[in-house]
């Protein structure tokens, strides 16, 4: 299966709940009235592109179609995807990539969006590009994250630095810089225990982890990775704009793209915020982590 | 700190521009509920869950059901209370206990809801209402799940029963009833692994086990966050599975809950635990007309002297009472009051139940230092007794010597002292400051449904 039938497949419950909506409204609508664009608006709201974003999208749409003099909605579709287009950008943002290895890539995110299966994921490619890998097993608090993370570093087969549960996140990322130093490892990619952005406590706890990394090797963490749960509704972009005033978040990865209809929350999160979106997570296998290419997916999702 | 925070600001700022008015048209109430919208709509309440909701308070608020004693704001704040309290859901609802153990209660989600996590704060939760619970590692798929739940196990002290991550889920569940049955558990609670409502396969494990058992209580886990799609996942496990109720999880968040308000008036069914932190005691039950009221910006009263009531021994609270009458409140009784609270959980979640503090502009910043908590406590115990009941004896060389068994400064020292005896001023107008606070509470809240 080639790579653009994967994201096909795996964007295909938003492509059923999103834009095919749109297709019905285009062709249920004989002529481009009020009640059109109150539908269309409804249909973006209910795919988790954000209240204000689809607003936007919408007043957008009016205009161009009353430049254009449309009077019926064909063309509709149309318009939707070069706005949507537009919002989500036209160039693949790489991961940072030093000059001088290592690489140090901080993981961050609230409880359950899956950072430790991204991590593993992460790591399996950046591997297959013939990378040497150090993972850091940073989340000590929840109850077995390490072994999670174990299970995932041999399963790929890189190495695994750990600490017992319950100790200081800075300090297993502290012997996680040194230890890379030591083997001369091209990539370190830290886990950290999930916590929601409101709690200032478990914020100050990552930013301490940050201040040892700098530290540590300046210049790092050449990335900081949120990443942000697909199905999360308009909460996502409160995430990442509290974790981004804390950890400077340089990029997001989206997980279980698979499993929502709802797949908007990408174009609200593209809107909204200027940091860029370089994963997306489209299944449960190990390779379904894919680099985001705003123009494949936005073909995917309107194929 | 407070639930729902953002929607209760929206609501409010809507409702300060009724509460201006004498009189309420048409068109301040479409204009009142075009921001009511908006506002849940941004708390990712569902779609259509709004547009009705939107309507039925219009129909309300317009025209009929105008009582003399309520300004029309009022009356309209009245009508969203109520019209909020039904869509989740009315009243509490609990756990069915069946009347033949072991209870069979089997928890079903998403990815990443906190169904694990979920599972050892309900065995907590049970174990503290006379159960004798037994966890069931039924997640064999996520990478270190079945260690997870045991962790917590040992955390709590409660049994696990797994049989590793070869036997099928369903033939797991059917020995642990055994397990159950063999060792006097009378409550079993299976962690199932995380699955998208679409994948049928995996529904389809799930169905086995519900036919296999027959658990009396399905319970499905919610994330907060969850968006727009949250009414598909439950619609979709509740026709393919038949959910008995719902957890809501990681409801401590800054999320404005629209998950809460959609899911019970699109499936029907009840929301009957909110996770509320990440300690293993975070479990509450979920009371709509409680929330209902949070959303409104008016406290969580209830839940707090619940909290109290749970947690503060009933007989030193009349012994404080005696000594508050009697002016005879000490240090050690300062002390005590410390320990008392700290029990009740995060200072902070409890300022954010107190009506009128969940929406103080002010205090939404604050946050409750716990060393500071720690450091008092430290000072009061480098006390001698006597010190503590009379800390008017305390001069230079005791605050020296004080500071240095507790490892602060003096001034430190100086500065509680000062509290304590601040304290203890404002303890003296108490019985005055009862009676006024009354007064201020009739003159601040005319609703008569609170």
């Amino acid at each position: 299966m080639g790579l653009f039938e994967q994201l096909k497949k795996g964007l295909a419950k938003t492509k059923n709940g999103f834009i095919d909506k749109v297709t019905e409204l285009v062709t249920g609508y004989k002529k481009l009235e009020p009640e059109f664009y109150d539908d269309l608006e409804a249909v973006l709201i209910q795919a988790d592109v954000g209240v204000h974003t689809a607003m936007d999208l919408v007043e957008k749409i009016r205009c161009k179609a009353e430049k254009d003099k449309l009077e019926t909605p064909d063309k509709v579709k149309e318009l939707l995807k070069e706005e949507i287009a537009k919002i989500l950008g036209e160039d693949t943002v790489p991961l940072n990539i030093p000059s001088e290895s290592p690489a140090v890539y901080l993981v961050v995110g609230v409880n359950g969006v899956g950072k430790t299966t991204t991590i593993g994921k992460l790591a399996y490619k950046l591997k297959l590009e013939g990378k040497k890998i150090l993972l850091v097993a940073g989340d000590t608090f929840r109850a077995a994250a390490i072994d999670q993370l174990e299970i995932w570093a041999n399963r790929v087969g890189v190495e695994m630095l750990k600490h017992q549960e319950g100790s200081d996140p800075a300090a297993v990322a502290y012997d996680g810089i040194q230890a890379a130093k030591a083997r001369c490892t091209d990539v370190v990619i830290i886990d950290t225990a999930g916590r929601l952005h409101n709690k200032s406590n478990l914020m100050e706890e990552i930013k301490k982890v940050r201040r040892v990394i700098e530290r540590e090797l300046p210049g790092a963490p050449h990335e900081v990775l949120l990443v942000l749960d697909a199905t999360t509704g308009q909460n996502a972009i409160a995430q990442a704009n509290l974790f981004k005033e804390a950890t400077g978040v340089t990029s997001i990865a989206i997980t279980k793209l698979d499993g929502t209809a709802k797949g908007g929350v990408i174009i609200g999160i593209c809107s909204q915020l200027d940091i860029p979106v370089k994963f997306i997570g489209i299944g449960e296998k190990i390779d379904d982590l894919k680099e985001f290419e705003p123009h494949d997916f936005v073909e995917a999702l309107f194929a | 700190m407070a639930v729902f925070s953002s929607l209760a600001d929206k609501l409010q700022e809507t409702f300060k521009k009724l509460r201006g008015k004498g009189k309420l048209s048409e068109n301040d109430v479409n204009e009142a509920m075009r921001e009511v919208r908006v506002a849940l709509l941004e708390a990712d309440v569902n779609f259509k869950v709004v547009k009705d909701f939107i309507s039925r308070v219009k129909e309300r608020a317009v025209g009929v059901e105008v009582m003399e004693s309520l300004t029309p704001a009022q009356q309209v704040i009245k009508i969203v209370n109520e019209e909020l309290t039904n869509l989740m859901g009315g009243v509490q609802s609990k756990i069915n206990f069946s009347s033949r153990p072991p209870t069979i209660i089997m928890l079903v989600g998403l990815q990443g809801a906190g169904k694990t996590t979920t599972c050892g704060k309900l065995a907590n939760l049970l174990r503290k209402q006379g159960k004798r619970p037994l966890l069931v590692a039924g997640d064999i798929y996520r990478p270190a799940a079945i260690k997870q739940l045991q962790v917590l196990g040992q955390q709590l002290n409660i049994p696990v029963f797994s049989m590793g991550n070869q036997k099928s889920p369903v033939d797991i569940v059917q020995a642990s009833v055994e397990h159950a049955k063999n060792f006097g558990n009378d409550t079993i609670i299976v962690d199932t692994a995380g699955r998208l409502h679409i994948n049928e396969e995996l529904m389809g494990e799930l169905i086995s086990i519900k036919d296999r058992v027959k658990p009396h209580e399905i319970l499905l886990v919610v994330d907060a966050m969850t968006g727009q799609d949250v009414v598909n996942v439950a619609e979709s496990f509740h026709s393919k599975l038949g959910i008995d109720g719902l957890v809501l999880t990681k409801l401590d968040g800054d999320t404005r809950g629209g998950a809460a308000l959609s899911v019970k008036a699109v499936t029907g069914c009840p929301i009957k635990f909110a996770g509320m932190g990440e300690k293993l005691d975070a479990l509450e039950p979920f009371y709509p007309e409680r929330m209902a009221s949070r959303i409104l910006g008016m406290g969580d009263i209830l839940t707090f002297i619940e909290k109290a009531q749970a947690n503060l021994d009933a007989e030193k609270a009349r012994e404080m009472e005696k000594k508050l009458r009697q002016q005879q409140f000490t240090l050690e009784d300062f002390l005590d009051q410390l320990q008392q609270m700290k029990s009740m959980g995060p200072l902070e979640d409890i300022l954010g139940m107190i009506p009128g503090l969940g929406a103080n502009k002010h205090l939404k910043n604050f946050k409750v230092d716990e060393k500071e908590l720690a450091h008092t406590e430290a000072i009061i115990r480098s006390m001698t007794p006597e010190e503590r009941r009379n800390p008017n004896m305390i001069n230079g060389s005791r605050k020296r010597r004080i500071a240095k068994g507790s490892g602060v400064s003096v001034q430190h020292v100086n500065r509680l002292l000062k509290q304590f005896s601040e304290a203890q001023k404002m303890m003296k107008h108490l019985g005055g400051l009862k009676k006024h606070s009354k007064k201020g509470k009739k003159a601040g809240f005319k609703f008569p449904f609170f």
